[in-house]
């Protein structure tokens, strides 16, 4: 196992470097003079030039370069323009919100997406099929910000079952003792069941959200793949030695059919992320995806900048982590490594 | 000697083109609904701004924030604007930033492909490098990422959109450009003294074509959900300017005060767009590679 991951941890340096190399160009393409950008509007030439002294702007692309690298090795993503504050520091204190309702979405949708994908497999053309073609197919056209206005709509304005879309907690409410970030984590460590049950009503509708719209890869692939798997040899010898369809269905042919769902796990996560930044807009979540959005709104782009490679980071970690889990599920994965 | 005159000429291309389509049209009723959506909305991209009742921009404060009547079917925004009119002439513009972008990577990410599947070598590696940073990003930030450096401009969007598609098609124009190589008409052409870039330019690309444009159609519905992603977040086309995104995102502040129409229609416009270019891609991956067939 331990060689598998060492292998895999040395294939991602170069997505690293790429990243690195791509975020740095963005902000090297900046429309204009970035130091008269950095320098705000109201700047004097001579101030210009001494901001450009300072970015080192007046050095060659490639020492910009590695003044660029040293500064990230440092954590020093640059000051928001608009805040005055660290990029770093903000980018931490939003990040568990983000984190928190990506994953909960996720775990919803997977929650529903399986099992779906498996009924569909197990009963072809029944109406559990059709529920999971139509779902499949809807999923993937849902504006991802419709929906969520819709649910808004529909259960905060004509039911009044969800609280208003304004962000983590109610204004009522205070924050659970921060040790995890993750409110919900927070609140049952702190025992205050009053926190968690207000925390977990904000998330629902946008994690609901997120769920609907990363439902229709996973359904679609856990069909496909149980489908495969059920008509091969070894699941119709289970079948003929007279195992039960449970231990069939779950435990023989689930375990091989996981393995390309784990594979979509990577695209989903790819869709998630950026779906996340729409959902936090809609839902005024004070995460790090509303925290660009309000940067490039204001073309404070350090921010943008520090967002773009957060995001990326976590993406190529969480890839890692998908193959991983896939080495974990299929043995043959680690015997080759 | 009469039974030369009446066995069937050997069809040309498109007439048989056109016999396999009406087939699967036939065969397939949800193509064929998906094909009339889609003339709808191209006659709605063409003729949009010449058929609707109401000045999209023109706002008539007595009138604002009507609910659907038979004067304004979709209701009236804030500022009295008809919504009705302003989808429809939207679809101008969110149709223009869909066909564009899918245009444009189409030709980057077709050519880059088909070059590195051909030659392999440095080109491919260069090729698949750029693709693979590309793919390292989640490709909405990475979209979100490059307007914000390019400048908040419509034409940013196309550019950002086609960046983040191309990885997608320069694999695909590369694998089947790199099984096509020592295909036997590639080795007879070049047997017959053709250069590389002429058995490129006449013996692969009209093949690995088809196969580009059913990716297309596939991904034309994922670039208007990504151009209206932008413009819902503020990017790229400014108010007042008609665009579903920017129409459901100004509708959104009256979502929870109940006037649903106004980011509901807008919304739906795209919904349907995205669902006929998805059933389209189908449909069309179903007419040229019935073996795919899900």
């Amino acid at each position: 196992m331990l060689p598998m991951i060492l292998k895999r941890l040395a294939m991602a340096i170069p997505s690293l470097i790429g990243v690195v190399i791509v975020t740095f160009l963005l902000t090297r393409a900046l429309p204009g003079d970035p130091a008269a950008y950095f320098a705000g509007p109201a700047a004097t030439p001579q101030a210009i030039q001494e901001v450009r002294v300072k970015l080192g702007l007046d050095k060659p692309l490639i020492v910009q370069f590695g003044r660029y690298v040293v500064d990230l090795v440092h954590g020093n993503l640059g000051t928001s323009l608009t805040t005055g504050q660290p990029v770093l520091t903000e980018l931490r204190n939003r990040l568990p919100a983000s984190a928190e309702l990506t994953l909960l979405g996720l775990i919803v949708s997977i929650v529903i997406a399986v099992p779906l994908g498996i009924l569909a497999a197990t009963k072809p053309n029944s109406l559990v099929d059709h529920a999971c073609r139509i779902v499949a197919t809807a999923g993937v056209s849902l504006p991802v910000f419709f929906t969520g206005l819709i649910l808004v709509y529909v259960f905060y304005y004509l039911l009044g079952w969800a609280p208003a879309p304004l962000g983590r907690l109610d204004v009522f409410v205070s924050p659970p003792p921060q040790l995890t970030g993750f409110y919900l984590i927070d609140s049952l460590i702190a025992r205050d069941p009053e926190t968690f049950m207000a925390s977990l009503k904000q998330l629902i509708l946008p994690a609901l959200t997120l769920a609907i719209f990363s439902l229709a890869p996973i359904a679609r692939m856990t069909r496909a793949a149980m489908l495969a798997v059920l008509s091969s040899d070894f699941v119709r010898t289970a079948r003929a030695s007279g195992l039960s369809a449970y231990t069939v269905i779950i435990i023989y042919a689930f375990r091989n059919a996981m393995l390309p769902v784990i594979t979509t796990l990577s695209m989903v996560f790819s869709f998630l992320l950026g779906a996340n930044v729409l959902v936090e807009k809609v839902f005024a979540w004070p995460g790090i995806g509303s925290y660009a959005v309000e940067a490039l709104l204001a073309s404070d782009f350090a921010p943008v900048q520090g967002f773009v490679l957060t995001m990326a980071v976590l993406y190529v970690a969480l890839n890692l982590l998908i193959d991983v889990l896939y080495g974990i599920v299929d043995p043959r994965v680690r015997l080759e490594a | 000697m009469t039974d030369i005159a009446t066995t069937p000429r050997p069809e040309g291309g498109f007439t048989a083109l056109f016999r396999h389509a009406r087939y699967v049209v036939g065969e397939n009723p949800v193509t064929g609904f998906a094909f009339a959506l889609f003339v709808l909305i191209v006659l709605a991209a063409v003729f949009g701004p010449h058929i609707v009742p109401y000045d999209p921009l023109a706002s008539d404060t007595a009138e604002a924030l009507r609910p659907p009547n038979a004067h304004h079917w979709f209701g009236t925004d804030q500022l009295g604007r008809d919504v009705f009119s302003r989808v429809v002439v939207a679809t101008r513009l969110d149709f223009f930033i869909a066909v564009a972008s899918v245009a444009l990577v189409f030709l980057m990410g077709g050519l880059a492909g088909v070059a590195a599947g051909f030659f392999g070598g440095w080109t491919d590696r260069i090729v698949s490098r750029v693709a693979d940073t590309i793919m390292a990003f989640p490709l909405f930030v990475l979209a979100m990422g490059i307007v914000a450096a390019l400048g908040n401009t419509v034409q940013n969007i196309v550019i950002a959109t086609a960046i983040v598609n191309f990885p997608l098609y320069a694999r695909i124009a590369r694998a089947e450009a790199n099984i096509r190589r020592d295909a036997g008409f590639v080795e007879a052409a070049r047997l017959s003294g053709n250069s590389d870039w002429r058995i490129l330019t006449f013996q692969i690309l009209p093949n690995v074509f088809p196969i580009l444009v059913v990716q297309v159609s596939l991904t034309m519905g994922y670039a208007i959900l990504n151009a209206a992603g932008l413009s819902f977040i503020g990017l790229g086309v400014r108010p007042p300017t008609p665009e579903w995104g920017i129409m459901v995102a100004e509708g959104s502040a009256f979502m929870v005060s109940g006037e649903w129409w106004n980011a509901f229609f807008p919304g739906a416009a795209l919904m349907i767009a995205v669902f006929c270019f998805n059933l389209l891609g189908d449909g069309l991956r179903d007419m040229v590679d019935p073996r795919r067939r899900t």
